[in-house]
């Protein structure tokens, strides 16, 4: 920590330290993310995907703390742009959110009230922060729909959420979450309920506005394609833990957490062969409240050994930007490049009939 | 807004006319001669084909309903049987009453209704929860005529703070905004207002702990709001229900607490209804049900017009 302090300018904004989150709500705890290491730096993006119930959405929600208070712990450390934020008081954390760092939903129909307008949504998030007058804040409003780019932005203002498209209220929802110019911006999935075509316009915004704000993008998802679109970097999330992190272009030509390996495998895009089957994988993700002794993803694994079950597997650092948490790296050297020569080969029988 | 105003007045003439034609049949196919009321036991036939003429009971009852509704529509109601005054006349002057004491009890019964239910909404599951849920089951369950005794007992008989009957000092019927005749309204609004209160807080509660759990209250946490910031959105959210239920009980409460004005011989339609039901008053009767249900249709308009200024999902067009 000392560190940093003395060197802020290379500190990054988003520091994540062993996040541990605990919902205690159910009959047992579950833990939904159990030790978590994340950063990201002013101006980067970062990508955190995995599958429904591997902790991504958690981890993200925790960094603004929106679990219910009552049923959840956190543990570990979170300093968001020098607010410690596990730390802040109800007053403190109020003026933290929207302000600092804001988030993006997945699905801007239920995130928005459905009874307020769009435009009035935004004028009071600004006064919120800020004390400047409701025309001015109108005015501000306007400018942020200009530049998420919505159509006819003076008469949207006046509109409903109910009353717009689902690629004009997730460019609403963006306008919102900008509105008082966080540092960090958190996107939940911000494109899993749209069209195809709408989900490119609205990562390329997102790419777009990161550029020329500078804004520092967490961004959850399990869509390994638009997370290509916008991430500088990847961080590919398991049973609660980041499996394997690193450099986007370098994750996904040379994974080698096999569960990255197997994800990357499942794409349906790309070159398939017609008639090939599309590659899954077996079973089923581990069950958060009485998770296993050793790799959560031993289970699934194509490369386990009986070490993995035994032992919970530290990072292995690939190169200095590139960590996995896997004990079988060795294994998974080049494994990419083998499927893509073999796939075919072994499928070939099938087809010939 | 205007045409949305003016259609839906529309609608409602043919459902005034449905309640009209309901409530005229349902006092005529009731087993009772009316007559029988006013006529001296030893009364010759003569005079009671007289009396048959002169209330229109000889004719068919399509043609009594073809009468009567013209003449109601230029507002002549008939003439009571029983004290031979105009009905439109008692009946206007019962309505003005039970407003008065509908219209307190709704409000204490919303006011009260709301805070309990906002409590238990918000600490769901909690013991303020239990206790507030309680108490709105124990409103909606209580006898209320049995509670209306009760309470006179105890403020009027046992303490004598407040009149336990009437409505102004020496049984007069002429009304006045002083102490004098207030102290006569707050025993029965009190009573009243438990029903409006256990239907209002239940539904605020269970409102309240849906709108909760409703992902925007995550986001406007996520934009910084505080707990008073996000409290304002929960109740604009829970206004058109709530307020949609405060209007259906205020129509309730115009008609159906005959009982409550009965033992606090309060003189509204209540008290009314029951004295024209039980001397057989037809035109009395009548005039009474179909004055109630307008004021129903009426406060339906209302209601529905109130929501949808509130909330905007509700079609206009």
């Amino acid at each position: 920590m000392s560190e940093s302090h003395s060197n802020p300018t290379a500190s990054p904004i988003v520091s994540v330290r062993d996040l541990r989150v605990t919902f205690t709500g159910g009959k047992k705890p579950v833990e939904a993310v159990n030790g978590v290491d994340l950063s990201v730096a002013r101006g980067e993006s970062v990508a955190l995907i995995g599958e429904s119930g591997s902790g991504k959405s958690v981890t993200l929600r925790s960094l603004l703390r929106l679990h219910p208070e009552r049923r959840t712990r956190i543990d570990g450390r979170i300093d968001i742009a020098g607010h410690d934020v596990l730390a802040l008081g109800s007053k403190a954390l109020a003026d933290y959110r929207g302000k600092v760092a804001s988030m993006i939903f997945q699905e801007p129909l239920l995130a928005l009230d459905p009874v307020y307008t769009v435009g009035a949504q935004i004028v009071e998030s600004i006064r919120r922060h800020e004390a400047i007058s409701k025309e001015d804040a109108r005015k501000r409003a306007l400018e942020l729909f200009e530049r998420v780019r919505i159509p006819s932005p003076e008469r949207r203002l006046d509109a409903y959420p109910h009353e717009m498209s689902g690629g004009m209220r997730q460019r609403a929802m963006i306008a919102l979450a900008l509105a008082c110019k966080p540092q960090v911006l958190l996107a939940d999935e911000p494109t899993t309920a749209l069209d195809a075509t709408v989900q490119i316009q609205i990562l390329l915004l997102l790419r777009e506005l990161q550029r020329e704000l500078g804004l520092a993008i967490l961004f959850v998802t399990h869509d390994m394609g638009a997370a290509v679109e916008v991430a500088d970097r990847f961080a590919v999330m398991y049973g609660g833990r980041i499996v394997e992190e690193g450099p986007t272009r370098e994750v996904i030509r040379n994974p080698r957490h096999p569960y990255t390996l197997a994800l990357m495998q499942a794409r349906a895009d790309g070159a398939m062969t017609k008639g090939a089957r599309l590659a899954s994988i077996p079973g089923s993700p581990p069950d958060l409240a009485n998770l296993p002794v050793g790799c959560a993803f031993a289970e699934r694994c194509a490369y386990a050994q009986p070490a993995c079950l035994q032992t919970r597997p530290e990072a292995v650092a690939i190169s200095p930007s590139h960590q996995v948490r896997c004990l079988r790296t060795d294994a998974t050297v080049g494994a990419m490049d083998r499927n893509h020569d073999t796939a075919p080969d072994t499928l070939s029988p099938a087809l010939a009939d | 807004m205007i045409f949305y105003l003016l259609r839906r007045i529309v609608y409602t003439i043919p459902i005034m006319l449905g309640v009209a034609f309901f409530c005229f049949l349902l006092v005529h196919i009731s087993p009772g001669d009316p007559l029988v009321a006013i006529l001296p036991p030893d009364a010759s036939a003569e005079l009671q084909r007289q009396l048959m003429t002169l209330y229109g009971f000889d004719r068919s009852w399509p043609e009594q309903f073809f009468t009567w509704l013209w003449r109601a529509l230029q507002g002549d109601l008939g003439t009571s049987i029983a004290s031979g005054r105009p009905v439109a006349e008692e009946v206007f002057k019962a309505v003005g009453n039970t407003l008065m004491l509908a219209c307190l009890a709704t409000l204490i019964g919303f006011v009260l209704g709301s805070l309990f239910g906002f409590v238990a909404g918000y600490f769901s599951n909690s013991w303020v929860d239990r206790a507030a849920s309680a108490l709105s089951v124990l409103g909606v369950s209580v006898p209320h005529y049995w509670l209306g005794m009760v309470m006179v007992i105890i403020f009027s008989s046992w303490l004598a703070w407040l009149p336990a009957t009437g409505a102004g000092p020496g049984g007069s019927d002429a009304w006045a905004w002083d102490w004098e005749h207030i102290q006569f309204m707050i025993l029965p609004a009190i009573t009243m207002s438990v029903i409006p209160m256990g239907i209002i807080a239940r539904t605020v509660r269970a409102l309240v702990a849906d709108i909760l759990a409703q992902e925007f209250v995550v986001g406007l946490k996520a934009k910084g709001m505080t707990d008073t910031g996000i409290f304002l959105h929960v109740v604009k959210n829970a206004a058109p229900t709530a307020l949609a239920v405060m209007g259906l009980q205020l129509g309730y409460l115009l008609g159906g607490s005959i009982l409550i004005e009965t033992v606090f011989s309060w003189p509204g339609t209540g008290f009314l209804l029951n004295s024209a039901i039980f001397q057989r008053d037809l035109p009395l009767l009548q005039g009474t049900i179909l004055v109630l249900a307008m004021f129903f249709v009426l406060l339906n308009l209302l209601v529905d017009v109130v929501q949808t200024t509130i909330d905007p999902r509700i079609q206009r067009s």
